[in-house]
């Protein structure tokens, strides 16, 4: 397997606050990989200097052998790193098809690229159907996004960010106050894009979304690396329990855990 | 069941493509006649004055209304533009028709001031940036006033062209038409553009259009640039009408407020929006201003109107009203549906997403648009 994505040693401090200490993840191509850890572990950092939001203090970031370390978002996404946010964001004034063929108009196959041709080719809007049909919620098409309720604009972001085609999709809790139908619906599609090669890095504090579907599991904690592997041995390390499970487990007595 | 909004929505967007086509050449033969019918001078001074003021709103719109950055410093292009013309006219000792042929200068004036000005104010949103375009007026309008080349305080006297005094105006009257016609088409062929999407997109969450492509900087700084091109020239155009400029005529604050004013009552975003409001506003403001020669009463209901704009129709006339009559549609339907099938109540319109109610709404918007602030870096 070829690694798809690796952040080196990256560090972050937001002013006294050290966010992210000496941090090395690496995912591997063709997989669904879990990052987890408590509240303010360094998550969504890790995830915003990945994406070209935040810039390192230290360490590197590397997609396939391209060091991407520092660079701009809009180039980030350029080279094939899609992502969708924690609190979900979308174009609310745009409706749901100009919401996808914001980001369709990047994926450059060889077209033209005169700005005052009308928004979305045939092939772009044809894609953006498809992938509207796929997610659940092509027949809102027309409709301001602004009327789409919180799981449709989940599925929203989770769609548009793949009008482009990217290598690697980063998602920031997809699964962060969704209903559990919607839930399930959410990581099918997700194996479904998987199977069909697409690879994923996923933050989620849902323990049983995030150890049904990744294949590995990094977990942070005060912004280091605490464990990596695959979802069974990172069940019963104790570092983890002791870091993350065992308080997450007095939180969440949901029945049936 | 009715059709799906999928299969019924080109219909309506043709039909609605035929309305807005067919009406807009119906605007246009009604501007482009009006001079001819109506040659009474007071009237048609009024109306160049409406049609520069159009063009500029129209103009600001394309920048602000699609770009969501609210700018109050385009009257330093719209200064820039009559300084332009007034000083190339003497320097070249133009008279008549020739100094319409100065307006491209002063577009491209206003064009090479916007870069740099954009360049600048564009690194930072929302009211720092509003406040830095505030200081770019000021600094042009010290600047006025302190050249020798822009005549100090006293300013700048435009050439007189010995026209005839029956149809003076019309010269005017076409060329600010021409100018009107030309800021619209911009804004029509920039709205439905993939250049467009990027601006409006960028309006929306500018941080997340970046992690999908967009290069926001070029886009705005674009937009920027064509609206200073517009309004330089509706500047110029406005100088060489008036007949001089001073400093604190040709870079006026009331300008900026005006504009402002006209796309917001119309409908901020919008093609038809800065127009309808333009065509609205201005003629009443330089009616009262004739009418009691005290300039203060038209800026004091100008004043009065964004006020009650802002709080009554914050979206502006024109998106408000297509609401209200896309409902009444709906309800017509629903209700001709009702009478057909009796037991079928009246159904929801298909397609549309579940309502929550009105409050649940709000405090959900508030607490998300809460949590985006917070989450942005």
């Amino acid at each position: 397997m070829t690694t798809m994505l690796r952040a080196a040693s990256v560090s972050k401090a937001f002013g006294g606050v050290q966010a992210l200490q000496d941090c090395t993840i690496t995912v591997e191509e063709g997989t669904i990989a879990g990052l987890i850890g408590p509240n303010g572990s360094g998550k969504t950092t890790l995830f915003n200097i990945m994406t070209g939001y935040e810039r390192v203090d230290g360490g590197d970031v590397y997609l396939g052998d391209r060091n991407i370390t520092n660079l701009q978002p809009q180039r980030v996404f350029a080279l094939g790193i899609g992502r969708t946010f924690q609190l979900t964001r979308i174009f609310p004034r745009l409706t749901v098809m100009e919401n996808m063929l914001v980001a369709a108009q990047h994926t450059g196959h060889g077209r033209t690229r005169n700005p005052l041709a009308r928004a979305g080719g045939r092939a772009d809007r044809q894609r953006a159907t498809d992938l509207l049909e796929f997610a659940g919620i092509a027949r809102h098409a027309d409709a301001l996004a602004d009327t789409l309720s919180y799981g449709q604009r989940k599925l929203l972001e989770l769609s548009y960010v793949l009008v482009a085609d990217p290598a690697i999709v980063l998602l920031d809790e997809p699964a962060g106050g969704v209903n559990p139908s919607l839930i399930h619906h959410i990581a099918d599609r997700i194996r479904e894009l998987n199977a069909a090669g697409k690879t994923f890095l996923i933050v989620e504090h849902n323990m049983e979304f995030v150890m049904g579907l990744c294949g590995h599991v990094t977990v942070l904690d005060y912004g280091t690396v605490v464990a990596t592997g695959p979802p069974e041995i990172i069940r019963s390390d104790p570092r983890v329990l002791d870091a993350y499970l065992g308080i997450a487990e007095e939180d969440d007595d949901a029945p049936g855990q | 069941m009715t059709a799906s909004p999928a299969t019924e929505s080109p219909a309506i967007r043709r039909g609605g493509v035929i309305w807005r086509g067919g009406g807009t050449l119906v605007f246009l033969a009604i501007l482009a006649v009006f001079p001819l019918v109506l040659q009474n001078p007071t009237v048609t001074t009024i109306a160049v004055d409406t049609l520069i003021f159009a063009a500029a709103a129209v103009a600001w719109n394309i920048f602000s209304g699609y770009s969501g950055y609210i700018s109050l410093g385009q009257a330093v292009f719209f200064g820039a533009g009559a300084y332009t013309v007034g000083i190339a006219a003497r320097a070249w000792h133009l008279n008549g028709d020739a100094v319409f042929a100065l307006l491209p200068l002063a577009a491209a004036v206003a064009a090479g001031l916007a870069v740099p000005l954009g360049l600048i104010s564009l690194r930072v949103r929302r009211h720092t940036f509003v406040v830095i375009t505030i200081a770019f007026f000021f600094i042009a309008q010290l600047t006025a006033t302190n050249l020798s080349v822009t005549g100090g305080s006293s300013g700048i006297l435009a050439p007189s062209p010995n026209w005839d005094s029956a149809t003076f105006n019309n010269p005017f009257y076409y060329t600010a038409l021409a100018l009107l016609v030309l800021a619209i088409a911009a804004s029509w062929l920039i709205r439905g553009s993939r250049f467009g999407l990027q601006l409006r997109a960028i309006r929306d969450d500018e941080d997340r259009a970046a992690g999908l492509g967009v290069r926001a900087m070029p886009v705005k700084l674009a937009a920027f640039v064509i609206s200073a091109i517009v309004i330089g020239m509706a500047g110029g155009l406005w100088f060489y009408f008036i007949g001089q400029a001073i400093p604190q005529f040709a870079f006026d604050p009331l300008f900026d407020l005006s504009i402002v004013v006209m796309a917001f009552f119309g409908g901020l975003g919008t093609i038809a929006g800065p127009v309808l409001g333009a065509l609205v506003i201005e003629p009443v403001q330089q009616w009262l201003t004739l009418q009691y020669t005290n300039e203060y009463l038209s800026e004091i209901l100008l004043g009065v109107l964004f006020l009650a704009v802002i709080l009554g129709l914050p979206r502006g006339v024109i998106p408000t009203g297509a609401e209200k009559i896309s409902w009444l549609r709906t309800r017509l339907r629903s209700r001709r549906e009702a009478a057909v099938q009796p037991d079928a109540g009246s159904p929801a319109p298909p397609g549309s997403p579940p309502r929550e109610p009105r409050e649940a709404r709000e405090a959900r918007e508030a607490r998300e648009a809460q949590g985006a602030r917070e989450a942005r870096p």
